[in-house]
């Protein structure tokens, strides 16, 4: 029918009358391929200090290979690990969310929206997380009280004591480590949004789609390909950034076995448990963020073709519904 | 909207950037089921005229009107109103827009992409937008590509997607902002072919092209556009083989040499 055969791959329209090949596909071209011998040395002397580097470290009583083993699969370790993802998951969602709202009012032709996007982003982005934690967790000092109601009338709806809530240590936790997290998130998912073609935006307004609708399901979609990929790394950090939770007496992994070594004094030992299991972790989070990237980069990747049978299977099972 | 009303109303249309003015006092109508081709060198403000008519650009003075409606505002008494957006994505939604480089939805399939809109937009059930939205692109020869994402087909079965994707709104009006400019060579006829047939279906068209033939071949009122003016405009046989304007025949020389 058309000239497009060429991009798809099938025969050319019968009629078309193509001049023969220079005869059958000859063999391909057999050459000595180039010697790296720099590379081979190179790679042995690393080989080498390397092995002396691990040889030196498995051999080294100070580690105390019998502690880390009692230590690693202990339930105190256990108990640990469960909140420490459990603190990476909940700021994380706390970060996502606050951070897509806050790109998009930072983006908002409301001057007010803006104006408090960027405050926020300029307080969490310039303070130290770690001073954030501790600011959290000693909230009850500076508002011992907690009023929900109109400012300078008097009406109150309700109070509470700052002192509980921040008591447990979850509490300042999640709201130092997500509140930060979506400041920096802002800043991701506004980048995103901005790489995302103009032509796009007018695509869906000529449609008629208002501009929430575009952002929702024309924008966003486009921009979660740049944004995945910085956001898993952000992901990896968190999980590495709840250690901090320790300095306010949290009982994340981290925190836990420095709450041990410190009376034991098996220092090493514990930190290398710390560091296998920060380590598997952030390892699962890589492998994550690969499958993540592969989705939202559908119609973008070279797996396109894969991506559309199952997209005409998926409408086909729903027309047979 | 009575017979007699014309589908697109310009009058004294003035568009800037900052300093610079693209359109100085632009006036033209549009009957319903006819085709206008605006025809000009580059930068001749072409293409921002017709993004101004669904209002994707603001005009600074004059007035707008499509389908009898005013574009963008709501006039009462002699004082503007500017519209909602909400409101203004509802005008918009009667007018389709096709753009020299497709903006096609990427992370959608073609079908995906025609869909869209009538299911967000105008809530029409799945089923039903899926099956017209099917029929649509079978109708630019596309039936056997429904779920193909864009960067799967070439330019000019992306642009038989957009076409189809405009045309699944049910616009009263379709504009083309240059549709075969971005194309090779040898694809431009199969997306001309489309367009001669929406207007023999009775469309009505703003078309900025640069080919002559389409607009000889179809069109029922030709306009050149020259520094943000009309320089003339009426049927395409006295524009295009009799002109009256020394810049028409310029443009036409250089168009057809």
């Amino acid at each position: 029918m058309d000239a497009s055969n060429r991009y798809d791959g099938q025969a050319p329209p019968a009629g078309a009358d193509l001049p023969a090949p220079a005869g059958p596909r000859p063999d391909s071209i057999k050459a000595i391929p180039i010697r790296h011998w720099g590379r081979w040395i190179s790679a042995a002397i690393v080989v080498y200090l390397m092995a002396a580097l691990v040889y030196s470290f498995v051999k080294n009583s100070n580690v105390e290979w019998p502690v880390v083993w009692q230590y690693l699969f202990a339930p105190l370790t256990m108990r640990g690990l469960a909140l420490t993802i459990e603190l990476t998951v909940i700021s994380m969602i706390i970060g996502a969310a606050g951070g897509v709202l806050l790109a998009v009012m930072r983006l908002s032709d409301n001057p007010v929206l803006s104006g408090i996007a960027w405050v926020y982003i300029w307080f969490f982005r310039g303070t130290p997380v770690y001073v954030q934690i501790i600011l959290w967790a000693n909230l009850g000092v500076f508002y011992p009280k907690l009023i929900v109601g109109l400012p300078f009338t008097g009406i109150v709806f309700g109070s509470t004591d700052s002192g509980t809530l921040v008591a447990r240590i979850i509490v300042p936790a999640i709201l130092a480590l997500g509140l930060n997290e979506a400041a920096y998130a802002a800043e991701l998912v506004r980048a995103g949004i901005i790489s995302v073609e103009a032509g796009q935006n007018e695509a869906a307004l000529s449609l008629g789609m208002s501009p929430t609708l575009t952002m929702r399901r024309v924008v966003l979609p486009q921009a979660m390909r740049v944004i995945i990929p910085t956001f898993g790394n952000e992901t990896i950090s968190m999980l590495k950034t709840t250690s901090l939770i320790a300095a306010i007496g949290g009982l994340e992994m981290f925190g836990r076995l420095q709450a041990v070594y410190s009376q034991t004094f098996q220092i090493i030992p514990l930190l290398v448990v710390a560091c296998t299991w920060y380590l598997f972790l952030t390892s699962l989070l890589t492998v994550g963020q690969a499958r993540l990237e592969a989705y939202f980069g559908k119609g973008f990747g070279e797996k396109e073709a894969e991506a559309a049978e199952k997209r005409a299977a998926r409408r086909k099972a729903r027309a047979h519904a | 909207m009575s017979a007699g009303q014309p589908m697109v109303k310009a009058e004294k249309v003035w568009k800037s950037f900052g300093k610079l003015d693209v359109l100085k006092g632009v006036d033209f109508d549009v009957m319903p089921q006819e085709t206008y081709v605006l025809l000009g060198p580059s930068g001749g403000g072409k293409s921002t005229l017709l993004r101004c008519i669904n209002h994707l650009e603001l005009i600074n003075a004059g007035r707008l009107w499509v389908a009898g409606e005013l574009m963008g505002y709501r006039q009462k008494g002699a004082v503007l109103h500017e519209m909602k957006a909400r409101d203004v994505a509802k005008q918009r939604s009667h007018v389709g827009m096709v753009f020299q480089r497709f903006n096609l939805f990427p992370h959608m399939t073609a079908i995906e992409n025609v869909m869209e809109a009538p299911v967000r937009v105008q809530h029409v059930p799945r089923k039903q937008a899926e099956a017209e939205a099917e029929e649509l692109l079978r109708r630019v020869g596309l039936g056997e590509k429904l779920d193909t994402y864009p960067a799967q087909l070439s330019g000019g079965q992306q642009q038989r997607v957009a076409i189809a994707r405009a045309l699944a709104m049910k616009p009263k009006l379709m504009l083309f902002d240059e549709p075969t400019s971005a194309l090779d060579p040898e694809l431009v006829g199969e997306v001309l072919d489309v367009m001669k047939q929406l207007a023999v279906d009775g469309m009505t068209m703003v078309v900025v092209t640069h080919e002559i033939g389409f607009a000889k071949e179809v069109a029922d009122g030709v306009a050149l556009m020259d520094g943000g003016v009309i320089v003339e405009d009426g049927p395409p046989l006295d524009v295009l083989v009799n002109p009256k304007e020394e810049r028409t025949k310029l443009f036409l020389s250089k168009v057809l040499a």
